[in-house]
């Protein structure tokens, strides 16, 4: 089977997979977990408990507000102890119930038993009302509600299932380990994915830097008709929807379209687990797999963390916080968010924390461009980088708007390759949120 | 415990990259060629190298330190690159105060005015030798013959190839031009390893292109603009040659002597002064092509290659605007 990758742009940062081989541990339930009632996109749900109510693992803490919004389940047993805002990872204060936990005492419709369970029986209706229930959201980082998704609009058909076991974020090995210990899971999510979407044929795009993945699903597929694994060069950011699409179907997603447009919807291999066990097991998601890594970690590993855990819980696990420690990343270091504090809680949307030492933590100096067009080159939607940071220097949002600011997908790979270490996508950044407000109240007129 | 920590917008990492490391790749690149000037010209060359360096950097320096009183940057080594370029534009017997004037023309005007590195819409290096062609003709034109054995005393000085093609082209046909020129039997190999006269870098084509294939592979440069000029330009010389071999000289001809190549590999691909798209390059190498032998073949002196170059730096800006990248996803979003 020939390798496949995205023709356009993309760099090849080092991989540094340190914790590819560390089997996933489960993180103790820590005494105090903080559960923000906004942890995907949309609207923030809406608290349906008080302080001092007694809650159980797996029940409703917070409603889903409106169609793009997911329901928050409380994440262990416990007593409510204050409703409050706190600091998320975004560095914004958010809406959070803070439990104190006791003992896991789980709701009793959830199978919490280890069984494969492999018959779907459920309808189409059924499947796409229990992922809305058990509040299911894209697991890749977006954390977009995944039953919106499998919503396919009138007049578009979905012919082709993308499951996105790409990881093409250095260091990050949540995904990888999810694959090789969750395996069957996996293909049975898939497999529901695919009966909720009806269609026949579900791809699996694997980069080869994780043969051992690549060659266990490839096995299982024999088990599980019309699943195949599409093993792919490693290419950042090929775990990009619309990079994993041009990868694997050779089909480009319109500028500014979904993937819905060319046929294809595109979930992550967490999400078709934590689809898994909605379905299957009537299990929220209260849970999901972090990687704890980088050159400051002591242990990096792979953990089973319940949200709402602070992340120097998940500091600790791994051996504490190192004395040059620098900076901590939400994420991967390419499209990871640099965290304010590690009192932060991990949410549906953390695949890794990133621990960098000192020396590591700061940037190089800016020079000037010296319009070595790599930043061109390397763009993977064909963008300009130094053009639209220069546009919006001069606040040009016109013809940054021409030049398709609003394409890009702030993967960072400008910012990554330029050799005077310009903060290219910092000015995209910026121009994007002015143009997209420009754009919205354009719409209102 | 509260440690502070460093916060910053994505991406986390760098990419082992840096201008210093750019412009010290082009100088690695620029070694076989310093090489061959060395075997032809022996101390000449050795001068003529490190007092352009020298002016260059330190002009530089006194630019940034006593009138922008701006950060230096020297260091990054792009003054030297311009230095070894001003130099490889000269023939190797320049007097000593060309050069200096040279060296305040590349960086002095044509650089440090402009806002220094990155800034200058016109490649240096060119501007300072077509300044000093104009300024200096008969300095810039007199040209040691390339003597190897490394000639201490009696420089005998000639004309290039291309002046003599220049200076009888009109007086009888080209084939016999080119036999005055080149003797009997035309000897491309010997022009391509560097016999001929010229400036101190356009010696030896072999030379030129083993540094380019470096800079190649450490992809500093890309093949656009060295495929587009090298095929156009040939390709124009071709057509010519053959619609009347009587007037217009083989293309081989073209190919190994002046200052194509080190123009071609050295001086178009400049990245400040050349446009910024795959399709924008070519254009722009195209033009270079088409410039270099329209000057060649019609202008009045007997090289475009500085012309040709410069010419198109200009339309770089209008490149870059009239020739963007390929969008990913072709569909332009509609405007409401």
């Amino acid at each position: 089977m020939g390798l496949k990758t995205f023709v356009m742009g993309g760099v090849h940062p080092p991989e540094q997979k340190i914790s590819a081989a560390e089997a996933i541990l489960t993180l103790p339930l820590p005494k105090t977990i903080t559960v923000p009632v906004s942890q995907h996109l949309g609207s923030p749900a809406a608290v349906l408990v008080k302080r001092g109510d007694l809650v159980k693992t797996g029940q409703l803490l917070a409603k889903a507000t409106g169609f793009i919004s997911a329901n928050i389940h409380s994440p262990a047993t416990g007593k409510v102890a204050k409703i409050d805002v706190v600091m998320d990872q975004s560095g914004y204060k958010r809406t959070s119930v803070i439990i104190e936990t006791t003992d896991d005492e789980w709701m009793e419709d959830i199978d919490t038993s280890s069984d494969l369970l492999r018959e779907v029986t459920l309808s189409k209706k059924e499947i796409i009302d229990r992922i809305h229930n058990m509040g299911v959201v894209g697991l890749g980082g977006a954390t977009f509600p995944v039953y919106v998704k499998m919503m396919v609009p009138e007049g578009k058909k979905a012919e082709l299932l993308l499951i996105n076991g790409v990881e093409c974020e250095p260091y990050l090995t949540s995904d990888h380990r999810l694959m090789i210990e969750r395996s069957d899971e996996l293909m049975v999510g898939i497999t529901i994915l695919m009966r909720a979407l009806v269609v026949e044929k579900a791809i699996i795009g694997i980069e080869n830097n994780k043969p051992d993945a690549i060659e266990k699903l490839s096995a299982l597929c024999q088990k599980y008709p019309g699943i195949s694994v599409q093993a792919l060069k490693v290419k950042y950011p090929q775990g990009g929807e619309k990079q994993l699409i041009k990868a694997v179907t050779g089909r480009e997603v319109p500028s500014g379209k979904l993937p819905i447009e060319v046929g294809c919807v595109v979930d992550n291999v967490g999400t078709a687990v934590a689809l898994y066990e909605a379905v299957q097991k009537n299990k929220p998601l209260i849970e999901r797999i972090v990687t704890i890594t980088g050159k400051a970690a002591k242990r990096p590993g792979n953990y089973l963390v319940r949200m709402g855990t602070p992340i120097r819980a998940l500091i600790e696990a791994a051996g504490g916080l190192p004395e040059n420690l620098g900076k901590v990343v939400g994420g991967g270091p390419m499209m990871g968010k640099a965290l304010m504090d590690v009192e932060a809680p991990i949410v549906k949307g953390s695949s890794g924390v990133l621990l960098m030492t000192d020396e590591e933590a700061h940037r190089v100096a800016v020079r000037n461009c010296i319009r070595c067009a790599r930043c061109t080159t390397v763009c993977p939607m064909g963008l300009e980088p130094y053009l639209l940071a220069q546009l919006v220097t001069h606040e040009n949002w016109d013809k940054a708007e021409d030049n398709r600011i609003m394409d890009c997908i702030e993967c960072g790979s400008c910012h990554y390759t330029c050799p005077s270490g310009r903060p290219l996508l910092d000015y995209i950044r910026l121009g994007k949120t002015k143009v997209g407000t420009i754009i919205r109240t354009r719409g209102k007129k | 415990m509260k440690s502070l920590l460093t916060i910053s917008g994505s991406p986390h990492v760098h990419a082992d990259e840096s201008v210093r490391k750019i412009m010290f790749t082009v100088l690695y690149a620029m070694i076989p060629a310093m090489l061959v000037s060395l075997y032809f010209f022996g101390l000449d060359a050795v001068r003529l190298l490190l007092l352009s360096v020298a002016a260059c950097v330190a002009i530089e320096y006194l630019i940034q330190k006593y009138l922008i009183k701006g950060d230096l940057t020297i260091n990054d080594g792009s003054a030297i690159v311009t230095g070894v370029l001003l130099a490889f534009n000269v023939p190797a017997n320049l007097p000593w105060w060309i050069i200096i004037i040279g060296a305040i023309v590349a960086i002095g005007i044509a650089k440090m005015a402009f806002g220094g590195i990155g800034k200058n819409p016109f490649n240096p290096a060119l501007v300072a030798r077509v300044f000093l062609l104009m300024s200096f003709p008969v300095q810039m034109t007199t040209w040691p013959v390339p003597q190897p054995n490394f000639p201490l005393t009696d420089v005998i000085t000639g004309a290039t190839p291309l002046g003599i093609l220049k200076e009888l082209n009109g007086k009888m046909p080209a084939p016999e031009a080119l036999q005055q020129i080149m003797g009997d039997a035309p000897d491309y190999i010997n022009y391509l390893i560097g016999f001929q006269g010229g400036s101190l870098g356009e010696m030896s084509a072999i030379a030129l292109l083993l540094g380019a294939v470096y800079m190649f592979f450490r992809r500093v440069i890309t093949w656009h603009i060295p495929v587009a000029y090298l095929v156009s330009a040939i390709g124009f010389a071709a057509i010519m040659w053959l619609i009347d071999p009587s007037q217009y000289v083989n293309p081989l001809f073209h190919l190994v002597t002046g200052g194509l190549m080190l123009g071609i590999f050295f001086m178009a691909t400049d990245m400040v002064s050349s446009p910024m798209s795959a399709r924008g390059q070519i254009v722009y190498g195209v033009g270079c092509g088409v410039i270099t032998m329209v000057i060649r073949f019609w202008g009045g002196y007997p090289e475009g290659v500085s012309f040709a170059i410069l010419i198109m730096n200009a339309f770089a800006p209008l490149i870059n605007n009239a020739f963007k990248p390929v969008r990913f996803g072709k569909v332009v979003a509609v405007k409401s």
